[in-house]
């Protein structure tokens, strides 16, 4: 509120100078506004997203499978999560949870709240958790071609989710999607909007996607693995497209990846999971600055770099355990360098370190 | 023309693979798909060399032609002076013991019915290298040691182990045979990040134990650059760029590596450089364009490349680069 009273009172001074008759500092004021805007946006960071003690258990005969085991994260107006971990992390189960896309049986969300501009979406009814979906919440997925249904053209698909959430017409929608393609980046969209999936490139159909999942002007889009069935060249002009998009709208974005480089590149702050658990939080800069966490700290040092010549690469031992069967104490330990006994038996909990930098360790530093 | 170094294990010349394409009730051949197109490259004994290109752009096809597992269309392979696409069966059998490959999906390409001591002797069986079953005992227990995983495995499944165990059991198999030679068709893309440098680490160990000369095929420029001695930088079945490691990555010449190498996102929020973002998707192999395959896609190009084919030329001492505006 304090934002749009000191904007107006803004707008007041620039009439004020107006009718004294000073373009040139009447202009410098506008500028000086949109600059001022900016700020207030920024100090107006509203919580978009909360996720509380999330537990996502799938019952397998194998045993239950604690998948996402006690997640807690925020999302917040405009700015983009980075989630990064290895296959069977949970990071693709935490997304799925938000959306209430678990199947189930066999998976079950058992504990926690998923507050999406304070309304719980775990308490919510399929009928009105569909009036979100597609809407106020948008998911892009990995594989454009599977994601999208064969049997019908881009057009039909995105027309059907604007058809759905907005009270248009079915020519206004076909405008619409139209737009939408050109917005992102499909030339000649008239004519590829009554063309099939397979008749598009593995880039395009990710615009395509991204396109679906824009239509609606959704306030959080999820993003996983968006960019890993696709080749360097047009992953870049996937993030390209995103980051523009994002910075034209209000837009939230989780982007969910295995890739540190796209994490750095896109991502604001940063929830590293390991074995179904958040075990770092940061914001970018301090996640790649001073990664805190063995484990974090461990992924950095293991991947091959452009920037930076080594002769032998840090490997981390062992494997990622299973989920049907995590170790007991730090779930890390096992492949933890500096563990000791506590490590073994106590399960260590989720501490600020540092400003808004948390992990979950007991030695609290790797180095 | 390319100028062959002395101690050259393997030379390429000309290389080609065309898949027809097949239309209509008779099938009749329509096209091409020109998945290789006039390749030539050597690889040094002991070293490694890296080829990289998008998805597409050949560079799978040519591992899989120097091995034969793709009958190529036109061309020589020379293995230590003999050329191999011309041997007969029997020759090519032997030749085989010589240059082994490992395959990107360790899911796919083991045999989920054998255990693996079945999947690691058949290669000693096929070959006739050991006579009894002890022996080949022995043998495959000393070849799981050597990539990192004991005999307490020898009777397991291939489902029973994780990506990374899977690969270096694809791996044992490879080395089975004593090669000179292994080509490494996306060996680590398929595994997680912290498996991932498990492997590069042990075929780097490998190279050293053995005197192992590699042809890593890969689209990961990152693992490239950290494991290979020389790369190739493919395009649309072309050589576009080709040089000893520091001379491609501090000093890339042709716009499609400097492209390529601007793409790759890198693991540093503070670090910025500049990005040239390229148009558009790569051309389909069955109708390349006329002139540089390139030019469809790059900003500088001009008259000559949408005319004028041009060769892979030597820039500098061993820096290879086909692109009219440079020189």
């Amino acid at each position: 509120m304090t934002g749009i009273r000191l904007s107006i009172y803004c707008i007041e001074i620039i009439k004020s100078k107006d009718n004294a008759k000073r373009p040139k500092r009447a202009k410098f004021s506008i500028t000086f506004l949109t600059l001022d805007l900016k700020w207030v946006k920024l100090l107006t960071k509203e919580i978009r997203l909360e996720v509380k003690n999330l537990r996502t258990y799938f019952f397998t005969d194998e045993g239950i499978s604690k998948a996402v085991d006690g997640v807690d994260f925020q999302v917040f107006s405009g700015e983009t999560l980075g989630i990064v971990g290895e296959s069977g992390c949970g990071k693709s189960v935490t997304s799925l949870s938000i959306m209430r896309l678990i199947s189930s049986p066999p998976g079950r969300i058992m504990e926690g709240e998923i507050n999406f501009n304070g309304v719980d979406l775990t308490k919510l009814e399929t009928k009105e958790l569909n009036k979100v979906r597609g809407k106020e919440i948008a998911m892009i997925f990995q594989e454009p071609m599977t994601s999208l249904n064969p049997l019908f053209t881009i057009g039909e698909q995105i027309t059907e989710n604007i058809l759905k959430h907005e009270n248009v017409g079915k020519k206004k929608a076909v405008e619409r999607a139209i737009e939408m393609l050109k917005k992102v980046g499909i030339p000649l969209p008239e004519q590829r909007i009554n063309e099939y999936p397979h008749q598009l490139s593995g880039g395009m159909r990710q615009r395509a996607m991204i396109a679906m999942a824009l239509s609606c002007h959704p306030q959080l889009l999820i993003a996983d693995e968006p960019t890993t069935a696709l080749d360097v060249t047009i992953q870049a002009q996937i993030l390209e497209l995103i980051n523009e998009l994002k910075k034209k709208s209000d837009m939230s974005v989780i982007m969910i990846t295995h890739n540190l480089g796209v994490i750095a590149e896109m991502a604001n702050r940063v929830a590293v999971m390991y074995a179904g658990e958040v075990v770092e939080y940061a914001a970018v800069n301090d996640l790649f600055q001073n990664p805190l966490h063995p484990y974090t700290w461990g992924l950095m040092n293991a991947i091959p770099r452009l920037n930076r010549e080594v002769e032998m690469l840090y490997t981390i031992s062992g494997v990622v355990p299973s989920a049907t069967d995590f170790p007991a104490g730090c779930r890390f330990h096992p492949r933890c360098q500096f563990a000791d006994q506590r490590c073994q038996l106590e399960h260590p909990i989720l501490g600020e370190i540092g400003k808004g930098h948390m992990i979950r360790c007991w030695k609290k530093s790797c180095s | 023309m390319m100028v062959i170094p002395d101690g050259a294990l393997l030379q390429v010349e000309h290389l080609k693979k065309y898949f027809p394409i097949k239309a209509g009730l008779l099938k009749k051949t329509v096209g091409y798909i020109k998945a290789v197109d006039d390749v030539s490259f050597f690889v040094k004994e002991g070293e490694t060399l890296g080829l990289v290109g998008e998805s597409g752009c050949g560079k799978s096809t040519t591992g899989y032609s120097i091995l034969r597992l793709e009958k190529a269309t036109a061309g020589q392979v020379y293995f230590n002076g003999q050329e191999i696409l011309s041997l007969n069966k029997k020759s090519m059998r032997e030749m085989r013991k010589e240059i082994q490959i490992i395959f990107q999906d360790p899911y796919a390409s083991l045999n989920p019915r054998m255990t693996v001591e079945e999947i690691v002797g058949e290669v000693l069986d096929a070959h006739r290298l050991v006579k009894k079953k002890e022996e080949r005992r022995e043998r495959v227990v000393e070849l799981l040691n050597s990539v990192g995983l004991d005999k307490r495995y020898l009777q397991r499944f291939p489902h029973e182990f994780s990506g990374g165990q899977r690969q270096r059991i694809g791996i044992a198999r490879a080395l089975a045979v004593n090669p000179k030679m292994i080509i490494a068709d996306e060996p680590v893309s398929a595994l997680d990040v912290s498996v991932q440098a498990q492997v590069i680490n042990l075929l780097r160990e490998l190279q050293r134990k053995f005197g192992l000369t590699y042809i890593i095929i890969a689209h990961d420029l990152s693992v490239v650059k950290h494991i290979s001695d020389r790369v190739a930088v493919m395009y649309l079945g072309k050589i576009v760029e080709m040089s000893d490691k520091r001379g491609l990555y501090a000093r890339s010449l042709h716009p499609y590596t400097k492209a390529l190498l601007s793409a790759i996102p890198i693991p540093d929020p503070t670090y910025k450089k500049e990005r040239i973002i390229l148009q558009g998707d790569v051309p389909s192999p069955a109708n390349p364009p006329v002139g540089c395959r390139f030019y469809p896609r790059c900003q500088k190009a001009n008259k000559i490349c949408r005319e004028v084919e041009p060769d892979l030329l030597e820039y500098e001492d061993q820096h290879y680069v086909a692109c009219h505006l440079v020189s």
